[in-house]
């Protein structure tokens, strides 16, 4: 038996006869024959030292890049404690909370992340996790929709990714996706005014944009809320430490991706969605939601609650279909945000800000770059270059560096755009010798 | 002491403290525009490195996970996380992509990628696979998308019903739903009140017509039932121009010894963190990868990874494709994960896989059969759902037997479902699971029906040993507390 498999042939032999059946066989008689037998085309085993060889020759054939780029995921500093927590058996190892008595851990950093969410994001209710920024705005956009206003309106400066997503979850519900057309790297509040009607279930924003541009979002709720749309914006949460907040923008529901919050690139996951909404719009809320109450003994405990809202107990009446989340991935978002806590957090995000801040000023020194909006941005920002972007990228991938996003992998009349992305983690040196490099060229 | 202990993060914050460490940048500072300012700082803690450390190892006390005991849940396949498994999937060299880099700088992952949509393909009987979907009811969603989409690539817009089992998984209704469909109920086969959860083909004859999407299927079925007329309800599906979904929460029992595409399904979705051990995290992030037939191949969604000669390429959203489901290629971290799994089991062990955790259930169940009521006497696969206790003078609930297992460090079942049974305890012991803890667990069960008999109130008031006791749900829904200054306003 392999080493995972603990029966011996006396164990087998016991077992078959309790049952009281003379084989293995038996066990799968009712299955057709017609079905079995099949010899599958699939690789022997290997022993532990061997999978550690084939793995070491597949590691070897990746080659980490240093990233000057974001479009959805940011390089920041992973803290040692939090995978040396996450991988505890306990954390790691356990299922949905059930069983309340025996999963007070899972609840109670659940109601940690909640309330670190909102927190960060100033609204009244945050749910358990989504699987990505992108799915969590699909579901925010299910949220918002009725039978009679199946229209929603996106601002075009959304993530195309996010975008795509949208596209992709609104078309068998027959929900309408219209753009709200871009002026100068932002959307055009005058488009948004005269596309809003009595159709319009919301309005999506992202901020900071696809540019890295802070969109100013003064007066939209008021509109929005005059024609009864909901007001949905996903913002990047690590901006959440300095930036006005949802809350203070009055936005009705708020989304985005955590990955800022120190969880690795991981080539694109798991990274987790966040979705945060006001008291109002508690229980139209998808997914897992985590909340107090006492034992017999009066002990303050924790427990899932308004579950009528979940598969489980409604099944094709639920809110969603969302049953697992990213659950291992809040308590990531939750032990990171404990160790920075109210001052790291502002300091790893303002050493960002200063960075791309830095890094734009020097790169607009440099005849070859210039900035098209001019509109203040975080700790990314889009540049229009008279250099080609893919020779950009070649050259700074050989020494090693992932260069900017190029705006043209969304869009083809973009194709001048180039987008950098800068973190704490890069360092002054790093920066200069890639403006060294880029001057050269 | 216990009190200290049990502490939010929140409470334990003193101003001034501090667990991080950043370096000193020699840039300038820039300054921020007032007017984009949030008025208060996010209250976060303040606390140390070794706050932190001791907060979450107290918290992690507080949860039963399989390494410290048995964890029967049905339908959740509770198996054994190997650790090798995850020491591979930490090298930086996966870790540390960024999921833009050049695909030449990446093959390593892609071919990982690419080769797990190989072997689940094998293992499914299906052509090819996306590892996009985070979990199975995002899986499922997909999949009813493609569905969708191939009826509407033809010009038949009329097909707006999936067909679901009253006995599926919740999520099936649910994810029809969420992609648009209505659900119509297939009857199980019943006498009397004994159903076991098969379809009654009579009723599937009944309810397919041509506004007839597809049905949703999970095989063997929530009650342990491998569903033996397969072949013949996936005829009068296709001849009524539906398709199959084949729910892969329960693919464990058959693993190696049938495949889902050659008993006719044409869309699956596999749960990697069931099937193929990669850790369930209290609830993700898991991996719910869709597979295809060859006809279905072009609603995939994007981005589709394939290979040219001997490089590993990453395609965008094709013209038939639903389009995107994810921001980038999904869970990528658990892929990697699974992959290291299904190589360590290689083909020579798969079978075993099923074989075991087709044994340990019918062990179980026949070891118990005769203090628990089991509506369903035939062999099950890695399943099987009682009815609650048999002896039962008192009127015991399944919740209070439920209650009890958590005093002997052992996760109760999943209870209450299937919607069968009144009473349901879906039980399921998977394959790493050995005779001599499913003797422990049996010997338990039935000391726990026992004490039902003589002493009721021992199982009411359980669990008497655990972190907390039993809980006052209704307060928490009533006056929903879901955030520390909740607490405080109290």
């Amino acid at each position: 038996m392999h080493k995972y498999l603990p029966h011996t042939e006396k164990d087998i032999e016991k077992m078959l006869e309790r049952i009281g059946v003379s084989s293995m066989d038996d066990l799968f008689a009712e299955i057709p024959d017609a079905l079995k037998g099949v010899d599958l085309d699939l690789p022997e085993s290997l022993s532990e030292i061997e999978l550690r060889e084939h793995f070491e020759r597949l590691a070897s054939q990746n080659e980490p890049l240093v990233p000057f780029m974001g479009a959805g995921a940011y390089d920041h500093y992973t803290p040692s404690v939090i995978p040396y927590l996450l991988e505890r058996q306990e954390f790691m190892t356990a299922y949905t909370p059930y069983q309340p008595e025996v999963s007070q851990g899972t609840l109670q950093y659940i109601f940690e992340y909640q309330t670190m969410i909102t927190e960060l994001t100033g609204m009244d209710v945050s749910n358990a996790s989504m699987y990505d920024g992108a799915t969590a705005t699909a579901e925010a956009m299910f949220m918002a929709v009725k039978k009679k206003r199946k229209k929603v309106l996106v601002a075009a400066t959304i993530n195309p990714n996010v975008l795509n997503v949208l596209r992709t979850y609104a078309h068998p519900r027959g929900i309408e996706i219209v753009l709200v057309d871009e002026a100068d790297g932002v959307f055009d509040k005058d488009d948004l005014a005269e596309k809003l009607d009595e159709d319009t279930a919301a309005f999506i924003v992202q901020t900071p944009n696809v540019y890295g541009i802070i969109e100013s979002l003064e007066g939209v709720a008021d509109k929005l809320q005059d024609n009864k749309s909901l007001f949905i914006i996903n913002q990047d949460p690590s901006t959440l430490a300095y930036l006005k907040t949802p809350a203070e923008w009055g936005a009705d529901i708020a989304v985005g991706d955590c990955q800022t919050l120190g969880v690795p690139l991981s080539y694109g996951g798991p990274y987790i969605g966040y979705m945060a909404t006001t008291g109002k719009l508690m229980r139209q809320m998808p997914g897992r939601i985590c909340g107090v109450t006492e034992d017999v003994e009066g002990k303050r405990a924790y427990v899932l609650t308004l579950q009528a809202r979940e598969q489980h107990i409604r099944r094709e009446k639920a809110k969603s279909n969302i049953c697992s989340n990213q659950s291992l991935m809040a308590l990531h978002v939750t032990i990171y945000l404990s160790l920075m806590g109210k001052k790291g957090l502002k300091e790893v995000q303002k050493t960002s800000y200063n960075h791309a801040h830095y890094l734009k000023s020097m790169l607009e020194k440099l005849p070859s770059f210039e900035d098209p909006f001019e509109k203040p941005f975080f700790k990314e920002f889009t540049l229009k270059t008279t250099l080609d972007p893919d020779r950009i990228n070649q050259v700074l991938r050989e020494k090693g560096y992932l260069g900017p996003l190029a705006q043209g992998r969304f869009a083809e009349e973009k194709k001048d755009l180039v987008t950098f992305a800068v973190t704490e983690k890069r360092t002054k040196e790093q920066m200069d010798e890639v403006i060294r490099i880029l001057g050269a060229m | 002491m216990a009190k200290y202990y049990g502490d939010l993060i929140f409470e334990k914050s003193v101003e001034g403290r501090k667990g991080y460490s950043l370096p000193v940048s020699p840039v300038k500072d820039y300054d921020m525009d007032e007017n984009l300012l949030r008025e208060e700082e996010a209250d976060l803690p303040e606390v140390s490195e070794f706050d932190v450390v001791r907060h979450y190892t107290n918290v992690s006390f507080k949860n039963h996970g399989i390494e410290k005991g048995f964890y029967p849940l049905g339908s959740c396949t509770m198996k054994y996380n190997p650790k090798i498994n995850l020491e591979v999937s930490k090298d930086p060299r996966f870790t540390s992509l960024h999921p833009y880099q050049p695909v030449e700088t990446v093959q390593g992952i892609l071919q990982i990628y690419y080769e797990t949509q190989k072997m689940l393909a094998e293992i499914s009987g299906l052509d090819t696979y996306s590892l996009n979907p985070y979990a199975g009811a995002h899986g499922e969603h997909v999949g009813l998308m493609i569905i969708r989409a191939y009826h509407e690539a033809k010009g038949d817009f009329k097909r707006t019903k999936i067909i679901v089992p009253d006995s599926a998984h919740g999520t099936n209704p649910a994810s029809a739903a969420v992609a648009g469909f209505d659900v119509v109920e297939v009857k199980s086969n019943c006498e009397g009140d004994h159903c076991d959860g098969t379809v009654d083909i009579d009723h599937l004859k009944e309810v397919l017509d041509d506004e007839v999407a597809g049905i949703m299927l999970t095989n063997p079925n929530t009650v342990g039932m491998f569903e033996k007329d397969i072949l013949e309800m996936a005829k009068l599906v296709h001849d009524a121009g539906g398709l199959l979904y084949y729910d892969g929460a329960n693919l464990n029992p058959i693993l190696g010894v049938a495949r889902p595409g050659d008993m006719g399904f044409d869309i699956t979705h596999i749960n990697l963190h069931k099937t193929f051990s990669t850790p369930h995290g209290g609830g993700g992030p898991g991996s719910g990868p869709v597979g295809v037939t060859k006809e279905l191949k072009p609603f995939l969604p994007a981005p589709v990874v394939r290979k040219a000669g001997d490089l590993y390429l990453v395609d965008g959203i094709g013209k038939d494709s639903i389009g995107q489901v994810s921001h980038f290629l999904g869970n990528i971290n658990v892929v990697i994960k699974a992959y290291s799994y299904l190589r360590t089991i290689g083909k020579d062990n798969l079978r075993d896989i099923a074989k075991l955790s087709t044994l340990n259930a019918n062990y179980v169940k026949e070891s118990l059969k005769s203090h628990y009521k089991l509506p369903v006497q035939e062999i099950c696969k890695h399943e099987f759902v009682f009815d609650g206790l048999k002896d039962n003078p008192h009127g015991l609930r399944a919740l209070d037997v439920a209650k009890r297992l958590l005093d002997f460090d052992m996760h109760p079942p999943t209870v209450y479902f299937p919607l069968l049974y009144r009473e349901a305890m879906m039980i399921e012991p998977p394959e790493n699971e050995s005779k001599q803890t499913l003797d422990a667990f049996i010997d338990i069960m039935k000391k726990i029906a026992e004490e039902a008999k003589e002493d009721p109130e021992t199982l009411k008031k359980a669990p008497l040993t655990t972190p907390v006791r039993r809980l006052d749900e209704a307060q928490a829904a009533r006056n929903p507390r879901v955030k520390f200054k909740d607490l405080l306003e109290d």
